[in-house]
């Protein structure tokens, strides 16, 4: 009876999956409102378009400049989908500079958990980069990135009273690993290994919205009570193929703001090491809410919504 | 590099303008009393004020005093000026100490948020007589 086994787990998620829901979007946990960060992948599925997302940064190699834009669309109240391209402008020491865009990249994601008295959230992601649809002037791989990945959401706002000015605390964070299709490629004679690569990531916020709705007035107005003070780590690790234990990353400290239909960030990026970057980087990004912009059409799930 | 920097001014502009913008999640821009604050004397009505208009029958604002004990009429009810307002009655406490408010609401594109905050009285009330 495996048959019978098999198509019980798939109905049960796909009625997981298909539930009638209320209307949430955004990334709520109760009374907590996680922002959509830049640097690290967010927790929650959502319908929201990142236009754009820029960064700029000072390598060993040259300048590296990214132009991203991205999508995600709830597919159901807890699974959505997301696409991503990038426009990548290099500018090397001693090489002629050029432009071009990356490799596609799609994802998918399922908010498997969220607690309200918690504040929390849980789930669980894919992401795949696909080889050759990008420019290989600008590196982009030949060949495909698998990346399973574990995503998670705190807010603080179950602190006891003693300690009620951390409540608007929160955390976020990403644990994953890129799985290349291709150990190595071979170019002009050279033999290129491509390990698998640990990426790690975390943000944490302090929310000034949190602090005047649920903990105290001070008297902040707009816009300075839609702030949201942050700070990133972005980090990835190599795990084999003679590259083990080289690891890059940035600690990127910032600010959002975030009003009714958009939010705006801005963080710098600083390297951990010679191998990331040689100067402080920068990266911002205009993000659409499109769950409040479009409530009746784009902004909600196309299954399972009520 | 032109052509692209006007598609996404467009695009910008498309989704920021008049004709897209509806409603969007309410949020608590203030509260009467005002969130974690100390009064003298305990309100006989509380109010929020919210980012965007509510649906009253949908949405709900519940007090308690520190002991657990619901403290409000169960009245919550929109003000007639401002539809992005909620006040409840009072049921006239004689006790000093902490208060917790419980909101909930739906705006009117459905969207849900809720939050809780907490408020405290210094004084006793005067004994009614």
């Amino acid at each position: 009876m495996k048959f019978s086994r098999s198509a019980g787990v798939l109905l049960l998620l796909l009625v997981s999956f298909a539930l009638p829901r209320p209307a949430v979007g955004h990334g709520f946990a109760g009374a907590r409102f996680f922002p959509a960060t830049l640097s690290t992948d967010d927790p929650f599925v959502n319908d929201e378009l990142s236009l754009p997302t820029v960064s700029t940064i000072q390598t060993a190699e040259g300048r590296e400049t990214t132009i991203a834009v991205e999508i995600a669309k709830r597919i159901t109240p807890n699974f959505g989908i997301e696409l991503t391209e990038e426009f990548i402008h290099l500018n090397p020491k001693h090489e002629q500079e050029t432009s071009g865009f990356g490799n596609f990249e799609l994802s998918a994601k399922y908010q498997f958990f969220t607690s309200v008295e918690q504040e929390a959230i849980l789930s669980l992601g894919a992401e795949v980069e696909i080889g050759g649809t990008g420019q290989q002037r600008v590196d982009a791989d030949s060949f495909s990135t698998w990346t399973p990945a574990f995503f998670f959401g705190k807010g603080f706002g179950d602190l006891p009273d003693t300690l009620s000015l951390l409540r608007p605390v929160a955390l976020t964070g990403v644990l994953g690993v890129s799985i290349p299709s291709s150990v190595s490629t071979r170019s002009d004679d050279e033999i290129e290994r491509h390990p698998d690569v640990l990426q790690y990531g975390f943000a944490l916020e302090y929310s000034l919205i949190y602090l005047q709705e649920q903990v105290k007035d001070v008297g902040l107005r707009a816009p300075l009570d839609r702030l949201i003070p942050l700070v990133e780590f972005s980090f990835e690790t190599p795990l084999n193929r003679g590259q083990s234990g080289e690891t890059t990353g940035t600690i990127n400290p910032g600010i959002i703001w975030s009003s009714k239909y958009v939010q705006v960030g801005v963080e710098a990026m600083i390297p951990i090491n010679k191998h990331t970057g040689e100067s402080v980087g920068v990266i911002g990004q205009v993000h659409f809410y499109l769950d409040d912009l479009f409530p009746r059409s784009l902004g909600r799930p196309l299954f399972g919504y009520r | 590099m032109q052509k692209p920097v006007i598609v996404f001014v467009v695009i910008v502009l498309s989704l920021m303008s008049p004709t897209a913008r509806v409603q969007a999640h309410a949020f608590l821009v203030r509260a009467e009393p005002r969130v974690g604050s100390k009064v003298n004397k305990p309100p006989t009505e509380l109010c929020v004020w919210f980012s965007e208009t509510v649906q009253p029958g949908a949405s709900s604002i519940k007090v308690f005093d520190a002991s657990g004990k619901q403290v409000d009429k169960k009245d919550t009810h929109s003000d007639r000026t401002n539809r992005a307002v909620l006040c409840v009655s009072l049921i006239p406490a004689h006790t000093p100490g902490t208060y917790n408010v419980i909101w909930r609401v739906t705006s009117l594109d459905t969207h849900v948020t809720n939050g809780r905050f907490t408020f405290q009285t210094l004084q006793r009330t005067a004994d009614p007589r």
